[in-house]
């Protein structure tokens, strides 16, 4: 689950990680008020930050410097609204309806710190790089050594002697060393026990009256964890999702959308996935990704189906069930109850298999519905395509 | 020959008295497995369907002499029941449960360096050797025993392939679902490496997905020790980077784990890469044709 860089802010300062003065501001007014008050208390200039769910807001526009509390109001005015476009929001944009303001700071250097999952080694690792500002994937990929790091043992979790070894190799300055130490050992403390999959300070800067600052946070959480933290849920916000992806998630269905026409409905993450690639083989684009699980219920089905159909751009269906725990029979009910009460006119392909297969078939038939039956994934795929395509 | 399971697999099921662990142990049983046992704490002593239940695995470990276990605990608790099976040292673990945050199994994988057992999953289907045993929660009938070896990250796809390869009048040697978590117990070059020894596997099926970097990592071993011939399909090539494709492990992050990396390091290495989810079994023909 992702999170804003306010509320991300705001975790990592109750364990103790610096973190500017700032306060998050829905209006203009409220921009000014809160600019006056950090300048009163003795910034010198004011940062207004959109607050989206995507990183390169400052090259879009969204992240801009005030040296009074007049500008910041007017340039508040200007970016709350606005469609921020960045290379990871898609040329749609998103809206920004949230400011985090936040209080400037004399810049010595600008560093970067992360700490992640690595997959391969099955353990949590520590990463850091002098390139701050820089994206970690782009200074991977010019120079791999540039980035410096450090395993956790999770027997003992990151221990300091492995925060000095960042500390210099970052190149920290003496008087630099004791602050990034105790910055990096609250900055793990906080990703263990908020159960978080990605946390990155990019950039972690020093100023040059001699303290360390976390300039921007990106905090991400384990999904399967968040069953442990009833506040983290608190800090979704659904206006960052798709509409359609929000209403599938209430009944616990994987619903990506995408912008084919072809939509698809498939048991398995890893079937659902391949749907899509058989269906851009047969020359269509998939209109979402949709997961229904091993154990879909008849009333989950109907919700899966509805969700579909709710996406216009979706010309044909493609139904694509290999039942294991999900027995065909259960998904066949569903799919003729869901296309009754939906009233469904788009033509539906299905491709049905394994546990009581035949018995799924038979009450296909028996609905008297129009479904077109395809044998295999290649055929179905092609049937759908040309169905989608009016043919 | 197959492997890890066999006709004298003695299996203890973790969670038998819930709705799932009963039909699927049924199911297992059904199939052929030596299904000896339960696990529920404080119902030991009873009987459930027929099966003793014991407090602990290693009270059902002692009188029955598992040497497998399979665990189908809510997410919340199946950590610790992977840790309690490590602790009483059943040979093979088979982790069903989708849903294990991921901090606990770091500590899972922590803790088992260095010991007995090997684990399967989670997030899995399981494992079958098709007539001798089956664990996991796989539909029994599409699987025909034969001579390829199957391995996948994906439930259902997993199916898809044993199905191809049934059709065509073949069959399984063992068909091994490895999981779509981040961290696994058994990983690609595990299973290959087991694959690449049984006599009885005369060539294999290799079903990736997008993210991390395991399918690289089974392309290096590939190259360097297997002779046999493996066939290989990645999912996800019209996946949205950024985006976590159902499975927990499925998602192009920072541009890396995409399909098109994983299939030219596959291609590399000598693999027969098929790009249609659709042709697997027709590609492993070719491939074995080729070969003869």
């Amino acid at each position: 689950m992702k999170i804003h860089e306010y509320q991300a802010k705001a975790i990592l300062s109750k364990y103790g990680v610096a973190v500017p003065r700032g306060t998050m501001v829905e209006s203009r007014e409220a921009a000014e008020r809160a600019a006056k008050d950090l300048m009163d208390a003795g910034a010198t200039g004011v940062v207004v930050k959109a607050q989206i769910h995507a990183g390169g807001r400052g090259m879009g526009g969204g992240v801009k410097l005030a040296k009074t509390y007049a500008q910041a109001s007017e340039l508040a005015g200007k970016i709350l609204g606005m469609q921020l476009i960045t290379h990871q929001t898609g040329p749609e944009g998103k809206k920004v309806r949230r400011l985090l303001m936040e209080e400037t700071l004399p810049i010595a250097s600008e560093l970067y710190l992360g700490i992640v999952l690595d997959r391969a080694a099955s353990r949590p690792v520590f990463m850091a790089s002098k390139s701050g500002g820089m994206e970690i994937e782009q200074v991977a990929a010019k120079d791999p050594t540039a980035i410096i790091k450090e395993y956790i043992d999770p027997a003992i979790g990151f221990q300091a002697f492995q925060a000095r070894k960042i500390a210099f190799a970052l190149g920290l300055k003496p008087e630099f060393v004791g602050p990034a130490v105790k910055f990096m050992l609250a900055l793990y403390k906080a990703y263990e026990e908020t159960d978080a999959s990605l946390f990155e300070i990019n950039p972690f800067i020093t100023t040059t009256d001699g303290r360390v600052f976390a300039l921007d946070a990106k905090v991400n959480f384990d999904d399967n964890a968040l069953y442990r933290h009833p506040e983290e849920r608190e800090l979704r916000d659904i206006s960052e999702e798709d509409p359609l992806e929000v209403e599938a998630s209430k009944y616990n269905l994987n619903y990506i959308k995408l912008d084919g026409t072809v939509g698809c409905m498939v048991n398995g993450a890893g079937l659902a996935m391949a749907t899509m690639d058989i269906i851009k083989f047969a020359g269509g684009e998939p209109a979402n990704f949709l997961d229904v699980g091993g154990g879909a219920s008849v009333d989950q089905v109907t919700h899966a189906f509805e969700i579909l159909l709710a996406d216009k751009n979706v010309k044909a269906v493609l139904i694509n069930i290999f039942g294991g725990i999900l027995r065909v029979d259960t998904l066949a009910l569903g799919v003729v109850e869901a296309a009754r009460k939906t009233n469904i006119q788009l033509p539906i392909v299905l491709r049905l298999e394994g546990t009581n297969v035949e018995k799924g078939r038979e009450i296909l038939q028996e609905s008297g519905l129009n479904f077109i039956v395809a044998q295999t994934m290649k055929d179905a795929a092609e049937k759908v395509v040309a169905a989608a395509a009016g043919r | 020959m197959s492997i890890l399971v066999d006709q004298n697999t003695r299996l203890i099921v973790q969670g038998l008295t819930g709705r799932e662990g009963t039909f699927h142990a049924k199911a297992c049983a059904a199939a052929g497995t030596k299904v000896v046992g339960g696990v529920t704490p404080g119902k030991g002593g009873t009987k459930h369907e027929g099966w003793p239940i014991f407090n602990t695995v290693s009270d059902a470990v002692a009188a029955e002499g598992a040497t497998a276990t399979v665990i189908f605990v809510p997410p919340p608790f199946a950590a610790d029941a992977i840790l309690e099976a490590v602790d009483a040292e059943v040979p093979l673990i088979v982790c069903i449960t989708e849903g294990i945050p991921t901090r606990d199994m770091v500590t899972v994988w922590r803790y088992m360096e260095g010991k007995k057992s090997r684990l399967i999953g989670p997030n899995c289907p399981g494992i079958i050797s098709p007539g001798k045993c089956k664990i996991g929660i796989m539909p029994a009938n599409i699987h025909r025993p034969g001579n390829v070896g199957i391995v996948s990250r994906s439930g259902t796809l997993t199916y898809e392939a044993v199905h191809q390869i049934s059709q065509l009048g073949m069959g399984q040697s063992t068909a091994i679902g490895i999981g779509g978590d981040p961290i696994i117990g058994t990983n690609f070059v595990d299973a290959l490496a087991l694959f690449n020894a049984d006599p009885e596997t005369e060539s294999i099926i290799m079903i990736g997905e997008i993210g991390g970097n395991a399918e690289e990592t089974a392309a290096e071993y590939i190259k360097a020790n297997v002779k046999k011939p493996v066939v290989s399909f990645i999912a996800g090539q019209t996946a949205p980077p950024g985006r976590r494709m159902g499975h927990a492990g499925a998602i192009i992050s920072g541009g890396k784990g995409t399909a098109e990396e994983k299939f030219k390091a596959l291609k590399a290495a000598g693999v027969h890469i098929v790009k249609s989810p659709a042709l697997m079994g027709e590609t492993l023909v070719e491939a074995l044709g080729a070969r003869k």
